[in-house]
């Protein structure tokens, strides 16, 4: 069995001291211990931002790829290998911007891999630009005056894309944000876990204190049911999505379970010589 | 040789009108070449369907028809002047009215009608190939037992409907005008071939040599690859995913050639562009990863059902950075399938991205081909240096080292699922053991060994092909599709007494400049037939230093429209002639 330390790497860690991804990166370390994950069979894709440094620091088969990404990278990789744990993780822009398209439709195809946002609401590693997730009246470098955007809502929309396991953490809330990044992996189709991850840096809006004072938790309220999709929208409107918990989670058969004819032992593994009978089944199509 | 064309409205039935007669010429032992001309609309629109049938190889589009089947007056007013002296098989329903000037022979059948008579319009299609077999003087049996074998599952009474339908053209041509046709077939060659288009080699290619995800987003010409797979995939075990745009699938190629799976994906100039960001990611964290390229004329949507070979800078240079990938060129359907399976075990070879530039021509139009050259269980699949979790234990307190330089530039790699295997890829600039680096000295250093990798391909193909005189007084040098017109256009001239020679690219990048110099050593001229308008192979030349000003000369075709031969005959003329009065 995996411990803690089998998931740490000797890279000294980049991020600026007090930055939420800290919080983000042990809580995935501990979620992987949770679930019995060892290094060599966890694969991590990771985006590009601040938050994308997070595969530097965890053991683990790791691929960096180009912005806004990582979905895409994270479905090609599961159904190559599906003994595969993958895990994907990014920014607010490589999610909700740059790869807002893949975002949604990773949604509806789900695949069993589990996408961790780490929200900042801000673009930290281009040093403080507007982010899609920033608030109306935001001001950065681009938005001097303060953004006159309207914020995305993406528990919102994750929820009415056909999403089957939605949650939210929170970088400070350690032992909760663990749950649900495990219950996110352990859950049979895609999980996003939108994690607030506070910049200290270029966000002094949202701060720390900010969102302790902001945020309810949702597993304080044993009246919450996170399996009907109406009241998970009705309460992430109501909340401006300002909750944590488990939001939304449904019965789900991944992607990989339904393609015809796709098998149990991973494409890598398998004998990729076509057989004369196959062969010739196909041939028929043309004579 | 005969060509035989069939017009009307697109959705009309056209297509599978020529896919009866295509098929059925095949079988009973002819060499047979099908092209159209479509439109990017569903219904409607004017379209039409040429089949050449011959005793030898075809692989050409020519202006002649000698047989025109008309399914409205505009396919009339439109094409009866390639039928100088030919017959024209009319649909009675239209009231079909020949041009004066048209010198052709008008038969007005009720095609229509005649279908009806057998329980639906649909069975036009079986009254025209009928027909048309009729005129062809082609017997009548092997069409009816194609039917049988096509239709057999549907049941006997699609089948007797079908054959009915056939038999009632077949007939009334040879009643009515028994002696009008004085069209013969030289004998055919029997053999067994099949009939496919070079997208189908390449999706065929790509099954045979272990391709076991493809993830794309549909676009004319490249879809039938997609399409192709989704029916075949079943079979051994493997996923199309159709992506949401060709930025995802590239990015899942990339996460899938990383895990160790062959991945690919297939697209066309637009979605090309879409692939550059993902292309460079590949390079750099050394993945590979098979990309299909189908040209079609650009830029932008430019004429998406019309043939060009305008990507091939974008391929080689295209994209940020000083970009390591391999682009192949297959010219025939067997090239297209070699390189639909040779691909897979290049990139894994070099683990860098490898693209096939096709082109609209080579990848939609059929041919036949022999059964033999697509041998898929005979495929070899070499999956390239890859540590397995053995091999890393016995390393032992050795670190595995994922980006090690080596001689040859490729470092063994891991797959996801090996104990002790565990490494970063990224599209950072990183040192041996995968960590970023932007250290001077290490980055130089990097830069080399990816580039360095690529002058392996060189001995693991042949980058020039050359057919003909190997001191020819003219060479004639293309790509893709154009080789068939050049290959028709040689044998023309060399019947004229002209010792000319064709030779085309494999390689496109990294340019084969050895291969080349050898093949052209005593080359007298050389005639580059491109279907670009700024000669982009040319460029590439120049690039490698191959470009003899005093050797060379160009013709360039960038209409949309696939070269004929007579095209390259008429360019060819004038350099045969220079030459017939300096020798004098
Ligand atoms: C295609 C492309 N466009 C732009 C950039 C520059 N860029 C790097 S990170 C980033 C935004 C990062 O914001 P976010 O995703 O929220 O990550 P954070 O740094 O806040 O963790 C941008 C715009 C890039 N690397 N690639
Ligand atoms: S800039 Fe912000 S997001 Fe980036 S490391 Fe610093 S605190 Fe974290
Ligand atoms: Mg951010």
């Amino acid at each position: 069995m995996a411990t803690l330390q089998d998931f740490k790497t000797a890279e000294k860690s980049w991020w600026c001291p007090g930055c939420g991804d800290f919080g983000v990166l042990a809580a995935m370390q501990k979620a992987l211990v949770a679930v019995g994950a060892e290094p060599s069979t966890t694969a991590i894709v990771a985006g590009i931002g601040c938050s994308g440094k997070l595969g530097n620091y965890i053991n683990s088969y790791n691929i960096h790829v180009t912005h806004g990404r990582t979905l895409p990278a994270a479905m090609g990789m599961k159904l190559a290998n599906r003994d595969l744990l993958v895990l994907a993780a990014g920014g607010d822009g490589d999610a909700y911007a740059i790869g807002m398209g893949h975002f949604m439709h990773a949604l509806r195809r789900n695949v069993n891999v589990t996408y961790i946002v780490m929200d900042n609401h801000v673009y930290g590693l281009t040093k403080g630009q507007t982010s899609p997730t920033s608030e109306s009246g935001f001001k950065t470098k681009t938005t001097p005056k303060g953004s006159i955007d309207r914020p995305v809502h993406p528990l919102m929309l994750a929820v009415s894309a056909g999403a089957t396991f939605v949650a939210q953490g929170f970088s400070s809330w350690q032992p909760q944000l663990a749950r649900l990044i495990q219950q996110g992996i352990e859950h049979p189709g895609f999980s996003l876990i939108n994690v607030i991850s506070p910049c200290v840096t270029y966000n002094k809006v949202n701060t720390y204190d900010w969102y302790k004072k902001s945020l309810t938790n949702l597993e304080e309220d044993p009246s919450y049911n996170p399996h009907s999709r109406t009241e998970a929208l009705a309460r992430l409107d109501a909340t401006d999505e300002l909750v944590c918990g488990l939001i939304y989670k449904e019965e789900s058969v991944p992607y990989e379970d339904q393609v015809p004819g796709f098998r149990e032992e991973p494409l890598v593994h398998q004998n990729w010589n076509v057989d004369s009978e196959t062969w010739n089944q196909i041939l028929a199509n043309f004579d | 040789m005969i060509a035989w064309k069939i017009g009307g409205e697109q959705g009309e039935g056209i297509d599978s009108t020529g896919d009866v007669l295509a098929t059925v010429a095949n079988r009973m032992g002819y060499f047979v070449y099908g092209y159209k001309h479509f439109s990017s609309r569903i219904k409607g629109g004017h379209t039409t369907y040429k089949v050449r049938i011959a005793n030898r190889r075809v692989e050409a589009a020519i202006e002649k028809t000698d047989i025109l089947v008309a399914l409205n007056q505009d396919t009339i007013d439109k094409h009866s002047h390639e039928v100088n002296g030919g017959l024209i098989l009319a649909d009675s329903a239209f009231k079909p009215v020949l041009p004066e000037h048209i010198r052709a022979t008008l038969i007005p059948l009720p095609l229509t009608e005649i279908a009806k008579s057998h329980g639906s319009v649909v069975m036009r299609n079986m009254v025209s190939v009928g027909a048309s077999a009729a005129l062809l003087n082609l017997p009548a049996e092997p069409f009816l037992s194609y039917i049988e074998s096509k239709f057999g599952r549907k049941g006997p009474e699609i089948v007797k409907a079908n054959q009915d339908a056939l038999m009632d053209g077949f007939n009334r041509v040879k009643d009515e005008y028994g002696q009008v046709s004085q069209l013969t077939l030289e004998n055919p060659v029997p053999g067994d071939r099949l009939v496919i288009t070079g997208n189908d080699a390449i999706a065929l290619g790509a099954i045979a040599g272990g391709c076991r995800i493809m993830c794309g987003y549909p676009i004319t010409p490249a879809t039938d690859i997609m399409e192709s797979l989704i029916k075949w995939f079943p079979l051994v075990g493997g996923t199309v995913v159709q992506m949401e745009d060709e930025l995802g699938s590239m990015s899942a190629c990339i996460g899938a050639g990383y895990a160790g799976a062959r991945s690919m994906t297939a697209t066309s100039g637009p979605g090309f562009s879409l692939m550059q960001e993902g292309l460079g990611l590949a390079m750099m964290a050394e993945i590979p990863v098979v990309v299909v390229d189908t040209q079609r004329s650009g830029p932008s949507t430019g004429m998406p059902t019309k043939q060009e070979q305008s990507d091939l800078l974008s391929m080689i240079i295209g994209g940020h950075g000083d970009g390591a990938r391999v682009v192949l060129t297959p010219s025939t359907l067997e090239e297209s399938f070699e390189d639909g399976h040779e691909a897979f075990n290049i990139a894994d070879a070099l683990q860098t991205p490898v693209i096939i530039a096709t082109d609209l021509s080579l990848a939609l139009w059929s041919q036949s081909i022999d059964r033999a050259d697509l041998n898929g269980p005979a495929v070899q699949i070499d999956r390239g240096p890859i540590l397995s979790g053995e091999d890393l234990q016995k390393l032992g307190e050795e670190v595995f080292l994922r980006y090690q330089i080596t001689e040859t530039g490729v470092s063994p790699r891991t797959l996801p699922g090996s104990l002790g295997g565990q490494y970063l890829a990224t599209g950072v600039e990183h040192q041996v053991n995968g960590k970023v680096s932007e250290d001077p000295t290490n980055r130089v250093k990097m830069m080399e060994k990816r580039l360095q990798k690529l002058e392996g391909i060189h001995a693991m193909r042949q980058g020039v092909k050359w057919e003909g005189p190997e001191d020819a007084d003219l060479v004639l040098l293309g790509i893709g599709a154009t080789v068939g017109a050049m290959r028709e256009a040689k044998d023309a001239l060399a019947a004229e007494g002209h010792r000319v020679a064709i030779s085309w690219l494999r390689t496109l990048s990294p340019f084969p400049v050895e291969h080349f110099q050898n093949a052209f050593k005593k080359a007298k001229k050389v005639l580059l037939v491109e279907q670009n308008a700024t000669s982009q192979v040319g460029l590439l030349m120049r690039a490698a230093g191959v470009y003899d000003d005093n050797r060379i000369s160009t013709t360039l075709k960038y209409d949309g429209v696939q070269f004929f031969p007579s095209e390259i005959i008429d360019a060819a003329r004038p350099l045969l002639e220079t030459y017939a009065e300096v020798t004098q």
